[in-house]
This record gives C-alpha cells, structure tokens and sequence, in this order.
C-alpha cells in the first residue's frame, strides 16, 4: 500500500531527438500531471535527451499478467514465416 | 537608448560583478537543499537550478576578470573576496530557512530576475546582452517552478497557506532593494548598458499581485527598505555562507582536480 505521505506514481516517456517514439525513461513521485512534467524535465532532460515529454500515472498503466506469458507468447515462436524476412528485397529499396 | 560614450572599465567591470554575486549566493543558498530536500525529485529541481546559476555566475565572473585592472580569474574573483567585498543583493543571501522561506525568496527574486534580463538583452555592452539572452531561458522555467509552488504552498492546506503567508512577509523587505539604483547604476542606464531598476517595479508588483491572488495570500504592506547589498554591507549570514563556500580553495590555493 502507498503510504499516505508520498505523491501518486507517474510513469516518463520521453523522445528523444534522433527518435520518433516516446521511451519509457523512468518514474517519478508528483502531486499532479504540472508537477510531474516540471520534474520529468529535472530528471530526465538534463542531458538534452528530450524533444518531448509524456507522463502517464503508473496506476493508468494496464500490465499483462507474467503468468500469461505462454498463453499470449508461446504460440508465435513457432511461426517464423510471420516476420518479413522471406522476401529478396530489389536493391533500390534503400530505407528498409 | 544613449549608445555613447562607454561607461568606464571599472564600472562595467563593478557592473557585470553584481549580477554574478546575486547568482552564485543564490546558487550556494540552493545547493545546500542537496539531500535535505522535501523529496527526491525536489532536491533535484533545486540544485538544478542551483546549477543554471553557477553556469550565468561562471559566464559573469569570466566578464568581470577579463575587465579587471589586476589579473584575476573567475575563481578568484568567487572564492577569494571577503563579505564586505561582495555586491549581491540582500534577498538572495536569506537563510534557506523551511521549504516555504526557499520559494517564496526564489519566487520574489526570479520575477525580478527575469525582468532584469529582459531589459539586460537591450544592453549596448554585446557581451552582457549575450549572456541575458542565453539566461532568460533557464530563468524562465526558475520562474515557473517557484511560481507553481507559491500556488500549491499558498492554495494548499491551512498549515501550508500560514507559512507561505509567513515566509512572504520575512523576506518582503529585502525585495525594495531591487528596485533601488545606485549612483553605478545610475550611470549604467546613461551609457544604455545598465538597467533602468525603477522601470522594473511596476511589472514586478503587478505580476506578484496577481500571482499572490491566485495563491490566496495577501500582499505585504511596504515596510522601511532593507538595503546595502550592493555597497557590501551584508548579515552575517553572508560571512557564515562565504565561509563554507570558499573553505576548499582557501585551504589549498592553486589545487587543481
């Protein structure tokens, strides 16, 4: 249980300035959503790794169960005609 | 603005170690909340900002050695003066006191800070304008980070609102100052180099007015004015912080890392 005293829980994302999607970076304590992209700046950006900045309150974060993990992962190992490594690519495709 | 003639060496060089003294005391004041922070993520916000500060002394201290008459550098212009010798105002010496005294000192002083480099952009003097412009960046989010706090402090439970309220009102009479020139000063603004302190006050109190509405706190009446920063009369709080600050290169001059 959380203690009384401490602020809610914020999961940080952060871009990066060579990516296009946010990464998770981190958590932080913080009373609400201004306090805690006031302290994710602190954190996180120090460094000038970000662009930008998401929070998201740990508790909105739905997680699956690590029991599940044979039933939600196991079935795909065997089916590696599923990843797209079946094809020649023509050389002209230079970004792929 | 009047572009000529240039204000004089030494005044610039006076000038320029004013500015650089009210960020190192006021960076020095918020690093010792390093580890005695509310919490973690705090303690970082404040040495953060401790830290930008160091980095505009630094550039400031760098300025004023290089337009000084003996042959100085930064570090000696910060480790080894005395107290009387320093220039910074009165406000940002203020003991650290609870958490509420720290940001209401920072608030009152960042709203100030932050009109002062506005202005100090239009300096005809290429090297201050410059190290302005880059500072008012850091400056801002100083601001928005004690303004924040002044809101949640003053707006927050009846404990809270009593000391904010109380921590205004211990430092209001060190914020007059701010806003009080000097002869330099006087003669900085006639050059176009220097701020005009007065034209400042207008704005300052109307955004603390409404900053302190929204807080829920009431603003001090005007007392008598503390001063003296400037002219080097300081508490002996200065002396203890001084002290502390300048203990390492003292004891061993000339050391390097």
């Amino acid at each position: 249980m959380e203690s009384k005293k401490d602020y809610p829980l914020w999961e940080v994302f952060i871009r990066s300035n060579r990516g296009i999607d946010h990464k998770h970076a981190g958590s932080l304590r913080a009373a609400d959503a201004e306090m805690a992209l006031q302290n994710a700046r602190d954190l996180y950006t120090r460094r000038s790794e970000g662009v930008s900045i998401w929070v998201v309150p740990s508790n909105q974060i739905i997680a699956s169960d690590p029991d599940d993990k044979e039933i939600l992962f196991d079935p795909s190992k065997d089916k590696i005609y599923r990843h797209p490594t079946f094809y020649s690519l023509p050389d002209e495709l230079e970004h792929m | 603005m009047n572009t000529s003639p240039a204000p004089s060496k030494s005044d610039l060089f006076k000038y320029t170690l004013r500015q650089a003294d009210n960020s190192m005391v006021l960076c020095q004041r918020l690093c010792q909340w390093a580890a005695r922070g509310p919490d973690l993520e705090e303690d970082i916000s404040l040495t953060n900002i401790g830290l930008d500060l160091i980095g505009q002394a630094r550039s400031l201290y760098q300025y004023s050695a290089s337009l000084c008459d003996q042959q100085v550098n930064e570090d000696d212009l910060a480790f080894m003066r005395d107290s009387h010798e320093w220039s910074n105002l009165l406000l940002v010496e203020q003991p650290n006191g609870d958490f509420a005294d720290t940001i209401a000192r920072q608030y009152l002083y960042d709203a100030w800070h932050l009109l002062f480099l506005e202005q100090l952009t239009e300096s005809n003097d290429t090297t201050l304008a410059a190290i302005a412009a880059k500072s008012i960046k850091e400056v801002k989010y100083h601001n928005r980070h004690s303004s924040m706090w002044i809101k949640r402090l003053g707006d927050g439970t009846e404990v809270s609102h009593q000391r904010m309220q109380d921590a205004i009102a211990a430092v209001w009479p060190f914020t007059a100052e701010m806003f009080i020139p000097d002869e330099l000063d006087q003669r900085m603004l006639e050059f176009g180099t220097g701020v005009d302190l007065k034209a400042l006050k207008h704005t300052w109190d109307s955004q603390v007015s409404s900053l302190l509405v929204d807080a829920t706190l009431s603003k001090p009446v005007a007392g008598e004015a503390i001063v003296g920063g400037r002219q080097g009369q300081h508490a002996e709080y200065l002396g203890d912080l001084l002290e502390e600050m300048q203990s390492l290169p003292r004891s061993m001059p000339n050391h390097q890392w």
